[in-house]
Formats: structure tokens, C-alpha cells, sequence
């Protein structure tokens, strides 16, 4: 095969970083928060019913997949995506496709990755990494959560890229299949941020956006107030809740950093005063989701005491916060 | 976050990896910073896989004792639960629940026990039996 020179750069999220690295190789030099933000990534999100490993959903950002599919349809670009149900077809089309000189992004699981630290495997079906090459059986890869770029066996690359279960890959190829040269990217970030608007402020649900941060709250408040002693469950709750916000590559504060990255780029970018204070404003509210975490942790180690109501009432004030910054961010992009 | 209070608390589980955060400089632009890991981290992430510890750890009681077929150790021990083990075999959630019993278990036929095989990544004789030690 080709050699293909690679750009490899380390980055917060998965997705995003494998995206923003596609389409720097072709030719579309773009930062990770932006791809993030002009995907309108951001949200928040609680659905309990949704249960992983026992544990309510709690999401920082949209599902798995949209990031790509949104930032590509607001920049007007053209994704191929191939997804197999032979795992030996899937793995020999990403032969073709190496051998043509196309490194290509790819779906796989953390757990079979084998280059992923013992500690960071858990049953995550929804990994992203992009492949460059490979030598004999072994697999050159970009994989945006490492500093430098990774090798993987065929074997264990192709028992990653298939697993079964919640969110299966299948195998799952993408890569950008045409780029426009001409585009609007004020344009694109004004549609973005009020799409990311209505969905914190606007969503007819109470357990998405802001409203949802609420609920969340009040969930909290209720473990305290309940007669049930299930504190061991509770505590297993706020420490998955924590791992969702920070452990699994966020960036910082569940996104929250990341996406006032966004904001001051795009300030810049639209010579625009307003937007470079909502980023600021944003940053805070971040810095108060790291105190939630930070709460939460001390109180899971018995540092300080489990306090229910402190919990809560951190929650609330990042609610409040990030909802004046949304009613600001709506002003700062109204023409 | 400012760049200067980005945490370097040296989190084991990064096994001398580092992360990226986003973070602003003293002219208040956003950069990214490398963390060794944050102390408040490595607390959740501790707790989740002292979880998946004390599961597999009464799972090897109950094979010990003739209650439970050793599958329900591995699945304790690959990380999975019921729910994901069914997922990822693609049987019921109350199939899983029958077969990590003992006697349904060793009635097994070479079929199914594959898909365990599969979705585990062990060998039908480790499946079949218990490692002398947790690793």
C-alpha cells in the first residue's frame, strides 16, 4: 500500500477528533471545538429509562454518530458511510481503502482496543479512531484519545469494529467523499448555536437542557429526602453521572470548555464582541460543573459528608448560569 | 479552567498517558492543556471498577459454592452484566440468567457456548473453568 502521511494530533472527544483529523487530511483545516460546535454537539440530557449497566443515561452531548453526520451536512460536505455484516469483507474493504491512499474513520469498541489502558476498557461500542495504514497484520492507527498515534492487531481490530450489542458498529467506515470549496461558516455557526438555543431552552421535555440539569436536581434532592436507604445505589448514580461529565473525554466540564472554545473561535472569526462574552460567561459555568464533580467526589470518598441538597443546589446554580448564557447567546448572533 | 489550574495528580489508570483539556492563558485565549489526571476522576472511575470487583468477587463465592456456573464470573470479570452479555450474544436477558446457573450451563451445546465464547473473547475451557486468581 501507499504510504500515507498522517497528521496525527491528540484531542478532547473521540468524535470530533476523528472527524476534524478527516477532514485536515482532505484539505479542510478545522479545530475540534469548531467541528463540535458547528454540529450542534452540545447538550444535556437524563433518561432513565434508559438504563447502561443499571445506571440512568446521562448525556453531555448528542448521541454517537450526529456529531459527524451534523457538522458534514451544516458544511455541506459528502460522508460515504459502508457498514458490513461480514467482519472479514469488513476488514478487506479497509484494506481497498488504505491501499488507495484514503485513511478512513472508523467505528469500534473501547473494551477490544488493545492499546487502551486496563483501567479505561469498559463496554463502549461507540468509539472513534481513524486508520492510516497497515504492515502485514498490524494496523496503523490515529486514535484522538492517545498522545501519539497506535498499532492493532487484525485480530483484535476486527473483533473491535464488531462486537455486538448496544450502539455495534458494525463495522462501520466513513470518510469524507466531497468537500465543497465554497462555504458559509458565519452562516453555519449562527444556524448551530440557535439550534444548540432551542434544544437547552426550548426542548418540550423536562429532562432535556437546561430543564433536564433541573430535574436532575430534584433527583438529587429526593435521594436525600427519601426514606429508602440506598445510599450505595445513590452513590453509584452521582459517580456515574461525574464519569460521564469528565472521565470520558470531554475536554473538561462535560463539553462545556470545548464548546466555549467554540464560541470564542467563532467570535473571532464573526468579528463579534457579544459572542466572545458568552464564551467567557460559558468557561464559568464550566468551572461550576467541575465544582459539582469535585463535590461529588469528596463527598464519595468521605471527605465531607454525603449532602444531598449541596449536590442539588450546585446543579441549579449551573442551570441558572448556562440558561442566561443561551438567552445571551441568542442576542449575540440576532442580526 | 485557567492553564494554571489544570490538575496533574498523576492518575494511575492513565498509565502515563495524558489528557487534553480545554482551557484559557493568561490573555484569556482557550488552548489545549495536557492533565496526568484529576484526583475527582480517579475517584468515579475507582468506584466503577471496584463495582465490577465486588460483583466477580461474589460470583467466584457462588461458583465455589455450587450455585453459579463460572460464565457468571467471567461476565462479572469481562466488564459486562445480564444486560450487556444478552446484548452482545444476542440471547434474552432470562436465557443469560439461566445459563450462568450451573446445570443449565453444562447442558450448553457447542452453538451457544461459542456465542459466550464470542462475546467474552475466552476459549470454551476457559469458560468452562475458574482462574486460580483474579487478575
Amino acid at each position: 500500500m501507499p504510504e500515507i502521511n498522517f497528521d496525527h494530533r491528540q484531542t478532547a472527544h473521540c468524535e470530533s477528533g476523528a472527524m476534524s483529523a478527516l477532514l485536515r487530511h482532505n484539505g479542510l483545516d478545522i479545530s475540534e471545538p469548531m467541528v463540535f460546535g458547528i454540529a450542534n454537539a452540545l447538550t444535556f440530557a437524563y433518561i432513565p429509562l434508559a438504563k447502561i449497566s443499571g445506571m440512568p443515561m446521562i448525556a453531555y452531548r448528542m448521541p454517537p454518530g450526529r456529531l459527524i453526520k451534523g457538522a458534514a451536512s451544516r458544511l455541506g460536505i459528502t460522508m460515504q458511510f459502508e457498514r458490513f455484516r461480514d467482519s472479514k469483507q469488513g476488514m478487506q474493504t479497509l484494506n481497498d481503502h488504505l491501499d488507495q491512499g484514503r485513511p478512513v474513520g472508523m467505528q469500534a469498541s473501547v473494551y477490544w482496543l488493545p492499546y487502551f489502558p486496563k483501567d479505561m476498557r469498559f463496554h463502549f461500542n461507540a468509539h472513534n479512531l481513524v486508520a492510516y495504514g497497515y504492515e502485514g497484520e498490524n494496523y496503523l492507527l490515529s486514535d484522538p484519545t492517545f498522545e501519539t498515534p497506535v498499532q492493532s492487531s487484525y485480530q483484535a481490530l476486527e473483533k473491535a469494529r464488531f462486537v455486538k450489542g448496544m450502539l455495534a458498529p458494525k463495522g462501520l467506515i466513513y470518510y469524507p467523499k466531497d468537500i465543497p470549496t465554497q462555504r458559509d461558516l458565519p452562516g453555519a455557526i449562527r444556524k448551530a448555536i440557535n439550534s444548540s438555543v432551542n434544544m437547552m431552552l426550548r426542548t418540550p421535555l423536562p429532562v432535556i437542557g437546561v430543564r433536564g440539569i433541573r430535574c436532575v436536581a430534584g433527583k438529587l434532592r429526593a435521594m436525600g429526602n427519601s426514606h429508602e436507604k440506598k445510599e450505595s445505589y445513590n452513590k453509584l448514580v452521582i459517580g456515574h453521572m461525574v464519569r460521564m461529565q469528565e472521565e470520558i473525554g470531554t475536554g473538561g466540564a462535560g463539553f462545556r470548555f470545548l464548546y466555549a472554545s467554540f464560541l470564542q473561535e467563532s467570535a473571532a472569526l464573526m468579528d463579534n464582541n457579544k459572542l466572545d462574552e458568552v464564551s467567557k460567561r460559558f468557561t464559568d459555568t464550566g468551572d461550576e460543573w467541575r465544582r459539582f464533580a469535585l463535590f461529588s467526589a469528596k463527598m464519595l470518598k468521605g471527605r465531607i459528608e454525603l449532602d444531598y441538597d449541596k449536590l442539588a443546589d450546585q446543579l441549579l446554580l449551573v442551570a441558572d448560569m448556562e440558561g442566561e448564557c443561551y438567552r445571551q447567546l441568542r442576542q449575540a448572533i440576532r442580526q | 479552567m485557567k492553564q494554571d489550574e489544570v490538575p496533574q495528580d498523576q492518575s494511575a489508570a492513565f498509565e502515563g498517558q495524558k489528557k487534553p483539556l480545554y482551557v484559557i492563558d493568561e490573555d484569556g485565549e482557550y488552548t489545549v492543556a495536557l492533565s496526568s489526571g484529576w484526583e475527582a476522576e480517579e475517584v468515579v472511575l475507582d468506584q466503577a471498577i471496584a463495582q465490577f470487583e465486588t460483583l466477580y468477587k461474589d460470583a467466584r463465592r457462588r461458583v465455589e459454592q455450587g450455585l453459579s456456573a463460572p460464565l457468571e464470573y467471567h461476565m462479572y470479570h469481562q466488564r459486562m452484566d445480564i444486560s450487556v452479555l444478552a446484548q452482545s450474544t444476542g440471547f434474552f436477558k432470562w436465557q443469560v440468567r439461566r445459563h450462568i446457573k450451573p446445570e443449565p450451563f453444562s447442558r450448553l451445546t457447542d452453538n451457544k457456548l461459542a456465542r459466550y465464547q464470542e462475546a467474552l473473547g475466552l476459549s470454551a475451557a476457559e469458560l468452562r473453568s475458574m482462574p486460580k486468581e483474579d487478575s
